[in-house]
């Protein structure tokens, strides 16, 4: 009885409370530690030597070249994007920002396929554009250009989704401090506005990045899946389980999986870091 | 420096924040914008500041047209309600803030800054603390912090909106002092917002009266107090009551009973009016013959030295109520019926 008086008034019999956890850590272990863990397995399956081998196969090597390229150009874009559309907004007032708001989360709520589909129809050969563009020698579609595009595409949310809140609950008086200590606008925001905010931009990177080098659907239909051209890591999988070389399929998947794992640790990393922040700019 | 406010009109969606206001600063002076939310002194201190444009009207820093100056151009210290200071530099990169961002020809060196930032502190008394981050510091500590990052820039004005508000009565009270000998020491222009009418009346050489956009009134301490020249300061500025009363034949009446009392200097001479007094500008009337407010006590109560009672005058039906300090051994128990005549009083039309 007495053990009974001092329990929490919100928290459950011991009992509900080992049922509940036994519960999502079964349901974890199912369903995403299984698979992981399988990737890895089927990867090694025939060994260290297969596994290696059938990452330097030359197609391979130029999946890998081609998804950190299409990174390379779709991230820094979408990082200048995500900072200009979180700024305007959270920022200033003015006419269709709340449909500009609307807007930036399209992506998000679109099925990736269509918007692979979209640049089909702007850049195709039955398209307005495409006999344009093919009589001056630009290849969009089936090629490098269209993969990029409908990656940028696809990612533009992530670093502004990040960044509007934060900026919001920032306001605007760090900035017009600076200004009126004689600070330029670029000086405000290269030493107050980005320092405010780097925590969160960096974990919008770290998303926008993620989805950028496992984006399948709209890459899917834009890309022609060229083998060692416009294959990304992603279609190269697709293609070599469809070949029944298994242990290439999963070598290049677990490499995807890697990353998802590091994405995962330095996303805690940051939550840790940036909560912290977060904290701190509360209390100041 | 002298700050002139010329018939300024600020909208915000077209609702004026701020209508044909005026005003003199004169350099040297410390100045409080005080009034009730909503009544436009932040908006005020904004746009002398450059932080907002006017709609309409002009503001001059000397004789100079600053209306167009930027707001780095205006070379202004503005200390913000919430201190915004940056909470990613030390105290001391915070203060230096605005001597480093300055073009390379007119930086100082980077021993002359941190001379200055040395000074600063010292200054406001935080010696020691330049190593800190923001969050590592009191209120009342980010407050003087504040200040220093403002006067770094050595501005001809100084502009503070609700340096107080934030902060807990004692140190509000200790750094208003403070801030007081700060300037005297200093002499810089100063113009703070409050809404604390105690703070205004304690601190500002001049009050500025704000309600609805409009100045209601500018006078010292004693002038906003003891001569309100509005319904709205007097009754905005230190306890008072106030009775609808009419005017007539050189005699101030209230429910067409005479209360012996006539209209003075600045009164209204005839008509409907309001009568506004302070509860201890008052004097209990013995003789029940003799004309006087007469109200039956609801309530007193002991404060400090004197008493307070509540008392309903009037009609029973419709009691105006009213706040009197009578004296302690006065016969004020609940209930019990008191005659009373003010002795300084103010009538406005009504």
């Amino acid at each position: 009885m007495a053990r009974k008086t001092l329990r929490s008034p919100t928290t459950e019999a011991p009992l509900a409370r080992y049922a509940l956890m036994a519960a999502a850590f079964l349901f974890l272990a199912l369903f995403l530690i299984l698979p992981l863990v399988a990737v890895f397995i089927e990867a090694f399956r025939k060994g260290p030597g297969e596994f290696f081998a059938s990452l330097g196969d030359p197609d391979t090597l130029a999946a890998i070249r081609l998804t950190l390229l299409v990174a390379v150009i779709a991230v820094p874009l979408n990082l200048v994007f995500g900072v200009a559309a979180a700024w305007a907004i959270a920022k200033f007032e003015f006419k269709g920002k709340a449909f500009l708001t609307t807007l930036i989360d399209l992506p998000f709520s679109v099925s990736p396929v269509i918007s692979g589909l979209v640049y089909v129809l702007l850049f195709g050969a039955g398209s307005v554009l495409g006999p344009w563009l093919k009589s001056h020698g630009i290849e969009i579609l089936f090629a490098v250009p269209g993969i990029v595009l409908a990656t940028v595409f696809v990612t533009f949310p992530f670093v502004a989704r990040e960044l509007i809140p934060l900026m919001q609950e920032q306001g605007t008086g760090d900035e017009e401090a600076a200004l009126s200590l004689g600070a330029s606008g670029w000086q405000t925001f290269w030493y107050v506005t980005l320092p405010n905010i780097k925590w969160g931009l960096l974990y919008g990177v770290l998303l926008c990045n993620a989805r950028a080098m496992g984006e399948f659907g709209a890459v899917s239909v834009v890309s022609g899946h060229i083998r060692g051209l416009t294959n990304t890591m992603p279609l190269h999988v697709e293609i070599l389980y469809n070949e029944y070389n298994f242990v290439a399929a999963f070598a290049v998947a677990s490499l995807l999986a890697a990353l998802a794992l590091v994405t995962l640790v330095v996303k805690t990393a940051l939550e840790l870091h940036y909560g912290a922040e977060i904290a701190a700019g509360r209390k100041h | 420096m002298d700050v002139s406010v010329k018939n300024i009109r600020k909208e915000f969606d077209r609702y004026p924040a701020l209508n044909d206001v005026s005003l003199d600063i004169r350099s040297g002076e410390l100045i409080a914008l005080l009034g009730p939310s909503g009544s436009g002194k932040t908006t005020l201190l904004r746009l002398i500041a450059g932080l907002e444009t006017p709609t309409l009207g002009k503001i001059y820093f000397g004789a100079e047209d600053a209306s167009h100056r930027t707001v780095q151009e205006r070379h202004v210290g503005f200390v913000f309600q919430h201190y915004a200071l940056f909470r990613h530099m030390t105290v001391a990169d915070n203060i230096a803030f605005g001597l480093t961002v300055r073009p390379r020809g007119e930086r100082p060196p980077k021993a002359e800054i941190q001379r200055r930032v040395g000074e600063l502190l010292e200054m406001v008394q935080l010696s020691g603390l330049e190593k800190r981050y923001p969050n590592q510091l009191s209120g009342g500590q980010r407050q003087r912090v504040a200040l220093a990052r403002a006067m770094a820039i050595e501005p001809k004005v100084l502009l503070l909106d609700e340096p107080f508000g934030a902060l807990d009565a004692k140190v509000r009270k200790e750094l208003r002092r403070w801030l007081r000998e700060f300037h005297d020491r200093t002499g810089h222009t100063t113009v703070f917002v409050t809404h604390d009418q105690e703070e205004a009346l304690e601190l500002a050489d001049r009050v500025v009266v704000m309600s609805q956009g409009a100045i209601e009134q500018v006078g010292s301490s004693d002038d906003v107090y003891d001569r309100p020249n509005s319904p709205f300061v007097f009754s905005f500025i230190g306890d008072s009551a106030s009775l609808p009363v009419t005017i007539a034949d050189n005699g101030v009446y209230f429910e067409n009973e005479a209360i012996g009392i006539a209209p003075r200097n600045g009164d209204i001479t005839s008509g409907n009016g309001t009568l506004f007094f302070r509860p201890q500008d008052v004097v209990l009337v013995s003789d029940p013959a003799a004309p006087a407010l007469e109200g039956r006590v609801s309530t007193s109560r002991r404060l400090a030295g004197t008493r307070i009672a509540d008392i309903d005058v009037g009609k029973p039906g419709e009691p105006h109520h009213v706040e009197i300090e009578v004296p302690l051994d006065a016969q004020a128990a609940t209930g019990t019926t008191l005659r009373f005549r003010p002795t300084r009083w103010k009538t406005f039309a009504a």
